[in-house]
């Protein structure tokens, strides 16, 4: 009985994986439930975030410039601040820190009153489309925001503007919803299949009355849960096949990161589910309270985690509470590595916060499994 | 002889409700011990104290010479405990939950003792049945082969044959003194006055007090219950007059022959004398039905 059996580990999982198997619907659902989901709501989402992270590379620091700048701000779609150098542009970009660069090329005033019409370059992060469409959208109207200081002979008329904006959307050139979907879609299926079904695995044997003799046979907590945990990260990871799979075919996703490293980071964000699942499950007195459990958690990841609404539009305590769910971190890191190629220096920032939350809830967990009956 | 089971002072309390209310119980080792009481009476909560699954609120003591508290994970090991309800996976076969039962103990040679256990409680042709699908008899029939399946020295019986047929039930006692022969012990809890007799001892509980204890032909007697019997006819019509009148406790037909019981003597016979008719009645023996039905009628104030 002193400490962990590994052969009543493997017990319990045999037990688990027949139940598993058994119930068919469950198996239909996990199949299903991926699919549904990509189809169905891969395009109905729709945002106006505002203050979007916007920096300025200006090299002059022109007149025309901050009228421009100020113009941007004006819309309220750009929060901007002056960066040093490309180089931090690019990071910006690749961390999410920013969603837009404005270049102003250099003797941009000149170029503006000699009529030959220069280009502003906006680098724009479309991984998430929906997060810049409206912002990029209202670019159009600044084109005559430099008419009060232009000279009259070159002010903006339909055949000739002052400037031009050219938008050079990164990472998701064709701004395809869908592409930013998936990584989401992939973060919520997770969560829908592991946190829920674990959540029920306790309380289950709880309720049909069989928790008594679990009770009663020389089974350690541990070995328990982890036995009704390693069947659904097998599952879960069917359910992230099936999804990027689709996603490759049908939608052509690029998977630009390193595999493996995408199959740890995923492992991790379902120990997460799976750590938290238990944990109510232990708590939870019967299936009625583990579900509402689930759900009173499932919303905030929807809402909070940049899934639903841009992270970067939402209000800063929205910000902060949504920096404690693991999905919005699995989010960034999944967006990040498929569509941005993003290795492990730049999802570790993202990685830790998953894994922190994993160790606390799993102590919890421990600790609230009973191993009596009062 | 060293005890299997000895505890002193239990309690528990649910709420303001005391449902074990310091009990004191001592089962010898090889002994089979029937528990006996209402509805409520605290045996399902007694049995779960004693392999550790609720924590007493008071007292203690030992199962098969380990502390009830501080050793329930070892104590587990070497008992068998048969829950009330079914607790068994029904979406498993019978084969797959005895041998879950196996490995979860670490049992050598797991197929063949499953093979076994199933051969000697007559399980074969249901092996691959599941679970959820066999009848009530064959259900309890399963939890036993399980709780005994890695051999225990110590049966816990939380009503095993609730709801199995006299012939199954039959078989089942059989095959407890069996295993009592070699030196299992058993303590059992029924509601059945025919299994009551095939105990060796029985233990009564009355709101979570040992109120009676001792062999079957003990209780019966020390109960200074007084029983008259008579045979006739239209005997129901009498039962139902006589249960109306002083000091008669019970009044039961059984077939052709009416008992009646109280602990009044003198009462009794008034009212035999006053009814009776044409009723011959003998004074009989107690019988231990009698004396358990006297102790279920009044909760509580039952004498020592
Ligand atoms: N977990 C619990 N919480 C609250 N009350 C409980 C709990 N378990 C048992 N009780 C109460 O304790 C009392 C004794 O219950 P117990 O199950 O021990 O009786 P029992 O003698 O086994 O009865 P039965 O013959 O019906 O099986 C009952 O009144 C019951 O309602
Ligand atoms: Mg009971």
């Amino acid at each position: 009985m002193n400490g962990f059996s590994f052969r009543r580990f493997l017990a319990v999982l045999r037990k688990e994986w027949i139940q598993v198997r058994r119930d068919p619907f469950t198996l239909r659902m996990i199949i299903a439930l991926p699919v549904m989901q990509l189809f169905l709501f891969g395009y109905a989402i729709n945002a106006d975030p505002k203050h979007l992270p916007t920096g300025l590379l200006a090299v002059d620091h022109s007149k025309y410039e901050r009228t421009l700048v100020a113009a941007l701000k004006n819309t309220g779609y750009y929060d901007i601040r002056p960066l040093a150098s490309e180089a931090e542009a690019e990071r910006g970009l690749a961390d999410g820190e920013l969603l837009f660069v404005v270049n102003i090329p250099p003797n941009f005033d000149r170029s503006v009153d000699r009529g030959e019409q220069p280009s502003v370059l906006m680098d724009a992060d479309a991984t998430d489309p929906s997060a810049i469409g409206n912002a990029a959208a209202a670019l159009a109207g600044l084109v005559s925001a430099l008419d009060r200081d232009v000279p009259q002979a070159i002010q903006s008329s339909p055949a000739k503007a002052p400037f031009q904006f050219q938008l050079h959307a990164r990472y998701n050139p064709e701004q395809l919803t869908v592409l930013n979907i998936v990584p989401g879609l992939i973060c919520i299926v997770l969560t829908m299949s592991t946190l829920f079904v674990t959540t029920l695995a306790i309380t289950r044997e709880t309720e049909r009355g069989t928790m008594e003799n679990l009770l009663a046979m020389p089974v350690r907590p541990i070995e328990v849960m982890l036995a009704k945990v390693v069947p659904y990260i097998a599952i879960g990871y069917a359910q992230v096949v099936i999804i990027i799979a689709i996603a490759v075919v049908v939608f052509g996703l690029p998977v630009r990161g390193s595999v493996p490293l995408l199959t740890f980071v995923l492992g991790i964000f379902i120990a997460s589910n799976l750590a938290l699942g238990i944990t109510f499950s232990t708590i939870a007195r019967n299936q009625m309270q583990a579900i509402q459990m689930a759900q009173f958690t499932l919303l905030p990841s929807f809402l909070l985690s940049g899934f639903m609404f841009p992270f970067k539009g939402m209000p800063i305590w929205a910000q902060w509470a949504g920096e404690v769910i693991p999905m919005t971190h699995a989010l960034r890191i999944v967006r990040g590595m498929l569509l941005k190629g993003n290795g492990f220096a730049e999802i570790a920032p993202d990685l830790w916060p998953i894994g922190a939350f994993t160790l606390v809830v799993a102590v919890i967990a421990t600790w609230s499994y009973r191993v009596t009956l009062d | 002889m060293t005890a299997a089971i000895d505890v002193r002072d239990l309690h528990k309390r649910y709420g303001e409700r005391r449902v074990v209310d310091g009990l004191t119980l001592s089962v010898a080792e090889g002994e089979i011990c029937g528990f006996l009481g209402a509805n409520g009476s605290g045996k399902t909560t007694t049995i779960r104290m004693l392999c550790g699954l609720v924590k007493p609120d008071g007292g203690g003591g030992t199962c098969l010479g380990m502390d009830i508290i501080r050793d329930a994970p070892r104590i587990r090991l070497q008992i068998g405990y048969m829950t009330q309800r079914f607790s068994f996976y029904e979406d498993l076969t019978v084969t797959e939950n005895l041998d879950f039962v196996a490995a979860v103990y670490e049992i050598a040679n797991r197929r063949e003792a499953v093979k076994a256990i199933i051969a000697r409680m007559g399980l074969a042709d249901r092996a691959d049945q599941l679970a959820g699908q066999l009848s009530g008899g064959w259900k309890q029939r399963l939890a036993l082969a399980a709780c005994v399946l890695h051999k225990p020295k110590l049966l816990l019986l939380d009503e095993p044959t609730a709801g199995v047929d006299a012939k199954a039930r039959r078989e089942f006692w059989d095959l407890i003194h069996d295993m009592a022969a070699d030196g299992l012990t058993v303590l059992v809890s029924t509601h059945y006055m025919d299994e009551a007799e095939r105990c060796g001892r029985i233990v009564y509980l009355s709101d979570g007090k040992l109120v009676v204890q001792g062999t079957p032909d003990e209780v019966a007697r020390d109960s200074k219950l007084v029983t008259f019997r008579a045979t006739g006819t239209d005997l129901d019509l009498v039962a139902r007059a006589l249960r109306t009148l002083p000091g008669v406790e019970s009044a039961a037909v059984f077939g052709s022959a009416l008992h009646i019981a109280g602990m009044d003597r003198a009462a009794l016979e008034r009212a035999t004398g006053s009814l009776g008719g044409g009723l011959v009645w003998h004074e009989v023996p107690p019988q231990l039905e009698d004396v358990l039905i006297h102790l279920l009628s009044q909760p509580g104030k039952a004498a020592a």
